[in-house]
């Protein structure tokens, strides 16, 4: 009989980079730096200041939502209510703080409200069974319309006496010039990957999306953790929404509309697995980001801004096809 | 003393008789297998054992005590565990965080708990060490063999500290191979005290692990004898009724 370590070894070499190479992510990783390089070449205002502000600033609205998706899709769900959840947050937000109310008022109100979006969500699908399909694309619908009924459907864009404050909080930059919204992506990035690696509830959101039914059995709240996902979720889209409003300083009822699909395939490109059990804070952040670089790559090299979503549909393409590739290889 | 003794056990699921005054008794470290055509009444059996529904009439004991289970956490908290057909596995995850699934270690790290996975792949470790399996703790369930994945799925009966293990068809399609593992992992968890029932289909695996045989035939026990005193001959027929009963 062969003794029996307690320590298994340690991995070589060698399949550190395996790893590295089967991960999605670093492969979009890679494609975002030799755009980035063949940009600054091609054109000389890609790697202007103004312009790198403005793409790093931009990309933060779908990567936040982007982070809190990617939680819901490692569960095996989908959330399509986001962008209109952003909206009807923003909305509220913009109401409040119309009426006279501080901004913190105004952020308390607006997170709430996507909290209870969420609680929402997530009960009807855990605990009535309904898919979360239908239950989001219901949501989609009901939230854009409480934002309209919220507002008349009119335009606000004035924020009462704590407008500077908010404006401060999307468009200022606090630390060495980075846009705001990008401390607060990068802060909730890392809360979102230390959450998925060392807690139990990554723990059990993965386990979930793997096989709900064995969850099930091996005693995990199953129930529970869907509604928090789903919560989580509204909240990423409430943050989003108040960060955008600062920004943009006005808020119109179709704002966020059709962000969903954006989400969508930011996470999907970023290696997460509409099937389960896969999926990355990482990869929310480097799927986002890829996303607004085409975007604001077509605009600089003079190419029809038609163009964007041809780009963004072979990118989905591209990501999926890898994932099938790199399950043959491991069925091998 | 017997670990765990059925009594009468009855269940009635509207006009069909599931199981019919079906009584039973289990020593430590014995291991029953428990045979019967489809409908027999075995998946029926092993949900009542395993606290998922409570029988119609007739009464369960374990030690000699009483024993009522109202859902399958009370099972478990009394040292029943299952190992189910489908192994209940997530693939995603590694051999070590099935094994602890829902029963994550945490260790204090500032403010929060956070998993502690030095303490869980050492103890999956020290466990597939114990069951003799070369199933290693950081592999992902996703790449395992058949084999593998059973000495997952028992390594986690091993963890909860399990007095009876139920396995429902544990080498139904997996290969010969893989069956001798897993009839060896049978025997390790029998050599440390556990009592096993096992069902199965395949006559021959019933045949090299068990001490004891306990055929059902429409819900009511038609055999219950020592294996050496049988043959698979006498079973299949008492399986299909071709022999009536042997008590």
């Amino acid at each position: 009989m062969t003794p029996i370590t307690d320590e298994p070894p340690k991995r070589p070499r060698a399949e550190w980079l395996r790893w590295l190479t089967s991960s999605q992510a670093f492969w979009v990783l890679v494609a975002i730096v030799v755009a980035c390089v063949f940009l600054s070449l091609a054109t000389n205002s890609f790697a202007t200041p103004n312009n790198l502000f403005n793409i790093t600033r931009n990309f933060t609205f779908i990567a936040v939502i982007a982070l809190g998706m990617t939680i819901v899709i490692i569960t095996g769900g989908i959330d399509l209510s986001v962008g209109s959840v952003l909206c009807l947050c923003s909305m509220i937000l913009a109401v409040v703080m119309h009426a006279g109310y501080g901004m913190m008022a105004g952020i308390a109100a607006s997170l709430a409200c996507a909290l209870a979006i969420g609680a929402f969500n997530g009960v009807v699908i855990a605990y009535v069974g309904i898919p979360p399909f239908v239950v989001t694309l219901a949501m989609l619908s009901l939230a854009r319309s409480l934002a309209m009924v919220a507002s008349n459907n009119t335009v606000v864009f004035q924020f009462g006496p704590d407008q500077d404050k908010l404006l401060f909080l999307g468009g200022g930059a606090l630390l060495f010039g980075v846009a705001n919204p990008v401390v607060y992506t990068i802060l909730l990035a890392l809360l979102t990957g230390f959450v998925l690696r060392w807690t139990k509830f990554g723990r059990y959101v993965f386990a979930i999306g793997g096989n709900e039914h064995a969850a099930t059995l091996t005693g995990v709240p199953v129930r529970p953790i869907k509604v928090a996902v789903y919560m989580v979720s509204a909240l990423s889209a409430g943050i989003a929404g108040i960060i955008e409003t600062g920004w943009l300083g006005a808020v119109t009822t179709n704002l966020g509309s059709g962000m969903e699909l954006q989400v969508i395939a930011a996470t999907v490109i970023g290696g997460a697995n509409l099937a389960g059990g896969v999926g990355t804070a990482f990869g929310a952040l480097v799927g986002s980001a890829l996303i607004e670089i085409i975007r604001n790559s077509l605009g600089l090299l003079g190419i029809n801004a038609f163009w964007q979503g041809a780009f963004i549909g072979t990118f989905i393409l591209i990501a999926v096809t890898f994932d099938r590739i790199r399950n043959w290889r491991q069925a091998e | 003393m017997a670990l765990l003794e059925l009594e009468n056990i009855t269940k009635h699921f509207g006009a069909i008789h599931a199981l019919t005054d079906v009584s039973l008794s289990l020593d430590p470290g014995e291991v029953m297998g428990l045979m019967g055509d489809n409908g027999a009444g075995k998946s029926t059996l092993v949900k009542i054992v395993a606290g998922n529904y409570p029988p119609t009439s007739g009464i369960m004991r374990m030690d000699g005590r009483e024993l009522i289970l109202r859902r399958p956490v009370d099972a478990r908290a009394h040292g029943i565990e299952i190992v189910y057909q489908d192994l209940a596995l997530c693939d995603n995850l590694t051999a070590a965080a099935n094994v602890f699934l829902s029963r994550e270690l945490e260790m204090r790290a500032g403010l929060f708990n956070v998993l502690d996975y030095g303490a869980m792949y050492r103890r999956t470790g020290q466990i597939f060490g114990e069951l003799k399996s070369e199933t290693r703790p950081r592999d992902l369930v996703r790449e395992m063999s058949g084999g593998q994945r059973q000495a997952v799925a028992i390594a986690r009966t091993r963890l909860a500290e399990a007095r009876i293990v139920l396995m429902d068809e544990p080498t139904a399609a997996i290969s010969v191979r893989q069956v001798a593992e897993v009839l060896h992992l049978i025997r390790q968890l029998r050599d440390q005290g556990i009592a096993i029932v096992l069902i199965s289909h395949r006559m021959p695996d019933v045949f090299a692990v068990s001490d004891r045989i306990v055929v059902l035939r429409r819900g009511r026990k038609v055999a219950d004898k020592a294996i050496a005193k049988s043959s698979p001959e006498e079973v299949t027929g008492l399986i299909t009724g071709a022999i009536e009963h042997v008590l």
